[in-house]
């Protein structure tokens, strides 16, 4: 195709040796820089002009760093909150997507520009009334208090909605001939064909509850129910820097193995969600 | 009637949730700026009490002041850096994958471990960055620990993990422009950057114009950073809106007043939302 430039020259390569330098150094190596760091005892972290490779190679920083944080308890935490936060929201809004796009009640529209119109307002404006009724509600310092709130995603709805929208209503209709109820053609017809877009939505939830701060940190006054996240900030001020570092490459693992799985799921959604309006 | 009844079967979680956790705070958010709460009375009704309060407090224009400066600065670099990358790449035909999964990654590190590793880069003493320009022989700088600094290097962190979204976005949106637009341009014996001005940014404005909103509203409730890098420091040269209603409520457990605060917050993003809303329906039609 087409585009500003059609050259191979050498300004080419020019350009593209450059970029490749600069995202590598931009990108690349201050997290090898890290993964290396842990590797290194406090004192050489501490040395200057800094070591390259870890002139000691401590590879229990890593397991000092699980028992010392007692990461384990964090992880599975973490896990119960992303997982959770993804059951829910699907549990809530593929049902209420298949209503507002297929079953089409009476005020549905009306139904969906409310949950629309949430979308306009930071979801900071809230963040002391929502913390207030979850308090008033009994939900601190449980996994719930994430999940609930996390599910009223209008965006997804939105998502979603659009995408059954496009499901044929014949196909639907044969369902019904067939003596399908409305139940069995959203698990049978709608959710087989939606596929694409219920991985992209899974997946953006899921990412999204792992990387959360603000609500964790509300919700989980009690460190031994914390998350990941929060529970770093806690410990970063008085653990041995190896060993925080160690720990923070641990947390980002799973979503660095994550993304490296569903790497074209997430970045077509990217563009599915993000732009097209 | 059936059909009706059924619909609103498969909606009612979506509306129990949407009403306990989006529409009812939204209400009672308004409400509480108006009141003085203290958990063991009821509320009372304060009038602007809580606002005036607010505007008493000399941290409410630093504040202000801050995530300006910090929204301004975020635009730049936030805006520029995505736009200028997607523009390069979109002309590289070799090591794409690898690229695009680059600029990514740090998109997926959750903000508290970004949050901690660029803290630890920043270190005056030890740090990566002043480590690079000391070996450089080129003058270090103290980075989050001066007033002078702190702001930047706060959007330094910033733009780094989050430019992928943008960046990818904006590469998606230049892969629609017509290639014919191109070759006319040649034709009339156009150069790169009359062509960048005259067909990459007329052919993109609409989505730079959203994401750009987008930005501002996001930017201005920056948190997690300054919360854990900073703290507000040095010299409250990093407080900002948000920061400063997480103080009112939690520190002082003064909800009112957090309140009140978060009606402005509204009130200035909702300028930009709509905004927002505006073009949206504009690209659409």
């Amino acid at each position: 195709m087409r585009t500003l430039t059609r050259g191979t020259g050498p300004a080419y390569w020019i350009v593209l040796t450059l970029t490749l330098v600069l995202f590598t150094a931009a990108f690349l190596l201050p997290l090898v820089w890290v993964l290396l760091g842990a590797f290194k005892p406090p004192a050489e972290l501490a040395q200057q002009p800094p070591t390259l490779l870890p002139q000691t190679w401590e590879p229990g920083a890593y397991v000092d760093a699980w028992n010392y944080m007692d990461l384990g308890r964090f992880f599975l935490n973490t896990f119960v909150v992303a997982i959770g936060a993804w059951a829910v929201q699907m549990a809530v809004i593929v049902p209420a997507a298949y209503a507002l796009s297929k079953l089409r009640p009476i005020f549905g529209n009306v139904v969906m520009g409310l949950m629309l119109a949430t979308l306009m307002l930071p979801s900071t404006a809230v963040l002391v009334p929502v913390y207030l009724t979850l308090t008033d509600l009994g939900l601190l310092n449980n996994p719930a208090g994430i999940w609930l709130p996390a599910a009223a995603n209008a965006l997804n709805v939105y998502l979603l909605k659009r995408f059954f929208d496009q499901i044929p209503e014949e196909l639907l209709e044969a369902a019904r001939i067939d003596g399908a109820g409305t139940w069995t053609t959203l698990v049978r017809i709608v959710l087989p064909i939606s596929r694409p877009i219920l991985a992209v939505v899974s997946i953006f939830a899921v990412v999204a509850a792992w990387k959360d701060f603000i609500w964790p940190l509300l919700v989980f006054p009690d460190p031994a129910k914390q998350t990941l996240s929060v529970a770093l900030q806690r410990f970063a001020p008085d653990t041995p820097i190896n060993l925080l570092l160690a720990g923070l490459v641990l947390a980002s693992l799973p979503m660095v193995a994550l993304f490296l799985a569903f790497q074209r799921h997430i970045l077509a959604g990217l563009t599915a969600g993000g732009v097209k309006g | 009637m059936r059909r009706h009844v059924t619909a609103y079967g498969f909606l009612s979680a979506a509306l129990v949730v949407f009403a306990v956790f989006s529409w009812y705070p939204i209400v009672r958010g308004v409400v509480l700026s108006f009141q003085q709460v203290n958990f063991v009375t009821s509320p009372d009704w304060v009038g602007w009490e809580n606002f005036e309060r607010l505007f008493a407090d000399p941290l409410f224009g630093v504040a202000w002041r801050n995530t300006l400066y910090f929204t301004l600065l975020a635009l730049l670099l936030g805006f520029g850096v995505p736009f200028l990358t997607a523009v390069v790449l979109n002309e590289l035909r070799h090591a794409k994958g690898y690229f695009r999964l680059l600029v990514y990654l740090p998109v997926m590190l959750p903000p508290v471990v970004t949050a901690l590793l660029w803290k630890w880069f920043y270190d005056p003493g030890p740090g990566l960055f002043n480590s690079v320009l000391r070996g450089l022989g080129l003058p270090t700088s103290q980075w989050l620990d001066s007033a002078d600094t702190s702001m930047i290097s706060l959007v330094l962190v910033i733009t780094w993990a989050n430019m992928g979204s943008a960046t990818l976005i904006y590469l998606a949106t230049l892969q629609t422009i017509p290639g014919e637009l191109y070759e006319a341009a040649d034709l009339d014996g156009a150069g790169i950057f009359r062509k960048v001005r005259h067909v990459t940014i007329p052919q993109t404005k609409f989505v730079i114009l959203m994401l750009l909103l987008l930005q501002v509203v996001a930017t201005m409730q920056v948190f997690t950073e300054p919360f854990i890098m900073t703290g507000g420091g040095p010299e409250e040269s990093t407080v900002t809106v948000l920061l400063l209603l997480y103080r009112y409520a939690f520190y002082y457990n003064d909800f009112g007043t957090a309140s009140a605060l978060s009606l402005i917050l509204f009130a200035v993003l909702g300028v930009f939302s709509f905004l927002y809303l505006k073009i949206t329906k504009k690209a659409d039609a």
